[in-house]
């Protein structure tokens, strides 16, 4: 499995990524706390950029014990946003969280030294 | 076949272009060979608001031009023009929102003529009917001599400095509806004008289509063989639909209710019989909204026919010869859904593309071409030999897939 060169280390900052283009392949590759993420740019609903849109946490309905609606806030999870469209993919899986069952193509990410590869 | 590459890129949202954009839908013109036959897409768009100065130049009345100058002094506060709430770029994930302003134009002709014909070439589109933004909530201004005054420079303003100016970008140009001299002499004035291939009512108001003051506007269009539209779009101001809390609803229902109340109108008091040869078409509603109401007013009309006594067939057989647009075209999970959808609305002849770019729900043409149940044929005609036939267009392909 070739290794394609993403980026030094240190050249990665929180929340950064970089696409990786090679031969067919296309892969975001994301930097966001402490972890790598990578998965196909390709998105499965209409094949748009899925990795190049924006990093958005979750959004969630707070509502009162007796379920009354109380306000929308931020949740834990960090997704990122097709830009064509907005679908949006659990940056932990890949998976496409308005129906989970749909999911990115995932890659592995592995770091030689001060380097970072993405295996294509 | 494409080359193979080696490249790691950043993320430069600064440098945006149409081409860069859509770099995956060229791809899949590419690998489709939509260079080998024609694509047309029936309902694009442009800010028209990003040239008001100009446009509102062409206002024919003094004291209205001097009040619309004067409002662009005023930015952020009550308006000359009518708007709607609505979030559409989903806060910022639909990042070209915002990135088309870094967009830097050849410069040889209007900036939204630049910019059109790169996504077009991008996409593999070989002509676009090209349409306003936030016009389509002018129907719902109060002032109908504004809607009259804004219509008619606009108007005057898209054939003088875009259609005269680009072959490939062609409109159905806007009526004031909620005046029907106004809508009749529109016709009349702009009907010969190079580039207008048929007329467009925005579906979000509240005049009734079967008004008799419509009469002799429509015989016009029959006269002419230009088609009327109705596009659709959204109001939260209607009453049910005021009861809706977000985005989704409004738009999901608004899009759909709107041409639901006009079309059901113009079938039941009989404007098919009336002006049989009057081609007649419906924009941005998807297609579901089609097949509920096909089988809706088919079933009522069984037991109700003295409420249309001008009908001789079943509404759906007048709904199965009008046009519809594609976007934002409904993919059920179950195909076969689809499929029968596109059996009762005659889709083969019937159903023409839209990619309604650059807003937030476009489609491309693959939404067409990568349909298992159609034949290469079927998949042609929709994405562009019907149009084409509609609006008298070459059926060469003109574009340049870079």
């Amino acid at each position: 499995m070739p290794e394609c060169f993403v980026a030094k280390v240190s050249e990665l900052k929180d929340g950064d990524r970089r696409i990786v283009i090679s031969g067919q392949h296309e892969v975001g590759v994301f930097f966001k706390d402490g972890a790598y993420y990578a998965y196909s740019n390709y998105c499965v609903h209409a094949g748009g950029p899925a990795c190049e849109g924006i990093l958005v946490n979750n959004v969630v309905d707070v509502l009162n014990a007796d379920k009354t609606y109380e306000r929308q806030d931020f949740g834990d999870s960090v997704h990122f946003a097709c830009p064509w469209h907005g679908y949006e993919y659990d940056l932990k899986t890949g998976e496409c969280v308005g129906d989970r069952k749909l999911k990115l193509r995932k890659y592995n990410v592995v770091k030689r030294g001060d380097d970072v590869f993405v295996v294509i | 076949m494409d080359m193979l590459r080696n490249e790691v890129r950043q993320l430069n949202p600064e440098q945006y272009t149409e081409t860069k954009a859509l770099e995956h839908a060229n791809q899949q013109a590419r690998q489709r060979n939509y260079q080998d036959f024609l694509i047309v897409d029936v309902d694009a768009h442009h800010y028209e608001s990003e040239s008001y100065k100009d446009v509102f130049s062409y206002i024919e009345s003094p004291v209205i031009k001097m009040e619309a100058m004067d409002s662009m002094r005023r930015a952020g506060r009550s308006g000359f023009l009518n708007n709607q709430v609505g979030y559409q770029s989903i806060g910022g994930r639909m990042t070209r929102h915002a990135g088309r302003h870094h967009y830097k134009a050849k410069g040889t002709k209007h900036r939204d003529i630049d910019m059109t014909l790169e996504w077009m070439d991008a996409m593999g589109v070989d002509y676009s009917c090209l349409f306003p933004t936030p016009m389509l909530f002018l129907g719902l201004h109060p002032q109908v001599e504004i809607e009259v005054a804004l219509c008619r420079a606009y108007n005057a303003w898209l054939c003088e400095r875009i259609l005269a100016q680009e072959p490939r970008i062609v409109s159905m140009l806007y009526l004031p509806f909620n005046d029907p001299e106004w809508t009749y002499r529109t016709v009349r004035d702009f009907g010969d004008k190079k580039g207008v291939v048929g007329f467009m009512v925005t579906a979000p108001r509240y005049k009734p289509v079967h008004d008799n003051a419509y009469m002799k506007t429509y015989a016009l269009l029959q006269e002419m063989g230009k088609p009327i539209s109705f596009h659709a779009a959204y109001s939260w101001d209607d009453r049910g639909l005021a009861t809706t809390n977000r985005f989704i609803s409004v738009h999901s229902l608004g899009f759909m209710w709107f041409n639901m109340i006009h079309m059901t109108n113009w079938v039941v008091n009989g404007l098919p019989e009336r002006f049989p040869k009057l081609k007649t078409m419906w924009i941005e509603s998807g297609l579901t909204w089609a097949y509920c109401l096909m089988q809706r007013l088919d079933h009522t009309y069984m037991m109700r026919t003295s409420d249309c006594p001008q009908l001789k067939r079943k509404p759906s057989e007048y709904m199965r010869e009008m046009y519809y647009s594609t976007q934002p075209m409904e993919v059920p999970d179950d195909l076969s859904v689809l499929e029968a959808t596109f059996k009762m609305i005659n889709a083969e002849t019937q159903l023409v593309w839209s990619s309604d770019y650059p807003h937030w729900d476009f489609d491309l043409p693959s939404i067409i071409y990568d349909l298992p149940f159609l034949k290469e044929q079927a998949k042609r005609n929709i994405l562009g030999a019907n149009a084409a036939r509609l609006f008298n267009l070459s059926p060469k392909p003109v574009k340049k897939i870079p």
